[in-house]
């Protein structure tokens, strides 16, 4: 079975974080996945709802119209890109006055929101479209010899009733999918807190101690890899890594994968195929002990 | 620091506007304000508040349920919130933490206090649609990545679109003015 997509790309893969990009469509394109380019963008709305809901509703609606022109649902990388998307799409739909006040605005640049265009996460659409089977059928080198942590973020699951899948206060779908690569994937303490990224440019030191806070734990249990599905949470546990270590001095060297990254590994792609050396914290212990494990 | 300590001041009572948690619950978001009892999950449960000394979520909505109109939106510490929603999907009255705060954080905005962060991320989406500004290098490397090209941003619909919003006049004004 084939499925098609839009891809949402946002704003924050295209600047600093391609190898999610890059290993997404890869390990996407094998398991029959396909993808459309969006034909125009912005951003999806979530930056300015803090400063202005009505901006925010009126960009998501944006690009929720466009993509209904095209027929095709929509597929993001970024959680907080679909938990805006689906968020402002079930809003909408149930609110007539809103949705007539924001289609007035939708309206002069030539577009309508009707409310007919689903969004999905990639780990949404691995785990309902593509199916747990399928992952597993596409495993070459189970990943056995790798003990993980897993990061779900925030905006994926929360405000729960937005969400349409899984469970914010112990979510599953992310374990499941770590799991299908044949690696183990450890449980730790407060596994769904934030990883402080939205307080970045606020308060950096506020934002910092909760990825340190977050690392700790995930030292804790002696996890060789995070796993994460957002692009920001990427940026505070890889790009922030350093900066952590320097500031608190301490050492935590866990390297970061995205998870198209870690399935890919799983699916016997090379790690240069899957830009893994984009990475701050350095991966090459991990890789080594997959490439010599799996041997 | 340089978080507030306004909250922790003797209340006046000439700053008490009563009116203001009913203007609040017309809002968008701001609904369920009144059905707040104080019990404080959303400040336990708060990632942010264990890091910040001034931070907490309790007494921001507090502060809105007595009407301390102007001591809340000019609070600092109401730009400390992660939005996580975690005190939404916590809240046993359903208060949506997160969104009064949000609402508090709009009106704010309307009365020109923007933290410079979002006035970037407007003025970038308003310029190229995307919140960062993207370097053209990057733009050009996605081929040599492998990557198709980068979808392109419509600045003028974006502007068409959100024609009339109150924030993005005070985002282009406040740009003259540096200008001057």
């Amino acid at each position: 079975m084939s499925s098609k997509y839009l891809i949402f790309l946002g704003c924050a893969i295209p600047y600093r974080v391609s190898a999610y990009e890059i290993s997404a469509r890869k390990v996407l394109q094998k398991l029959g996945v396909e993808l459309a380019e969006m034909p125009e963008f912005n951003c999806c709305g979530l930056p300015l709802d803090p400063v202005s809901h009505e901006t925010m509703l009126i960009l998501a609606a944006k690009n929720l119209a466009l993509a209904e022109q095209t027929g095709l649902n929509i597929l993001t990388l970024c959680p907080g890109c679909s938990g805006t998307l689906k968020k402002v799409n079930k809003i909408l739909k149930k609110d007539k006055t809103l949705r007539e006040q924001i289609n007035g605005h939708l309206k002069k640049a030539g577009l309508e929101f009707k409310g007919t265009a689903v969004t999905k996460h990639i780990i949404q659409v691995l785990m309902e479209d593509v199916g747990l089977e399928k992952i597993k059928n596409s495993v070459v080198k189970p990943l056995t010899m790798l003990k993980v942590a897993e990061h779900v973020g925030c905006h994926l699951l929360r405000p729960k009733e937005y969400s349409d899948f899984d469970d914010p206060e112990d979510p599953k779908t992310l374990k499941t999918l770590i799991e299908a690569t044949g690696a183990t994937c450890l449980g730790y303490i407060d596994e769904t807190e934030c990883c402080g990224a939205p307080s970045v440019g606020i308060s950096d030191k506020v934002a910092l101690q909760l990825a340190r806070d977050k690392l700790s734990h995930i030292k804790m249990v002696d996890a060789q890899a995070l796993i994460t599905i957002c692009p920001f949470c990427h940026i505070m546990f890889d790009t922030n890594e350093l900066r952590i270590e320097r500031m608190f001095n301490e050492a935590y060297g866990i390297p970061v994968l995205h998870y198209p990254q870690l399935l890919g590994l799983a699916m016997g792609m090379t790690p240069e195929e899957l830009a893994l050396k984009e990475h701050r914290v350095d991966t090459s212990k991990i890789l080594k002990q997959v490439i010599e494990g799996a041997n | 620091m340089t978080e507030t300590v306004t909250a922790k001041e003797p209340i006046k009572a000439s700053e008490i506007d009563p009116k203001f948690k009913y203007e609040l619950s017309k809002m968008h978001g701001g609904e369920k304000l009144l059905r707040c009892f104080q019990c404080g999950t959303c400040t336990s449960d708060c990632p942010v508040a264990r890091f910040s000394d001034t931070y907490r979520p309790r007494q921001i909505i507090r502060m809105a349920q007595l009407g301390l109109k102007e001591r809340v939106l000019k609070s600092d510490t109401l730009w400390l919130c992660a939005s996580c929603f975690t005190c939404t999907d916590r809240c046993p009255q359903d208060v949506e933490v997160a969104s009064v705060i949000r609402v508090l954080r709009n009106l704010a905005a309307e009365k020109g206090i923007v933290p410079v962060v979002f006035k970037e991320q407007a003025s970038s989406i308003l310029d190229s649609g995307y919140a960062y500004k993207i370097p053209e290098l990057r733009v050009k490397k996605r081929e040599t990545q492998g990557l198709p090209p980068l979808p392109k941003g419509n600045p003028e619909n974006i502007r068409k679109a959100l024609k009339g919003v109150k924030f993005l006049k005070n985002i282009e004004k406040k740009g003259e003015q540096r200008e001057q």
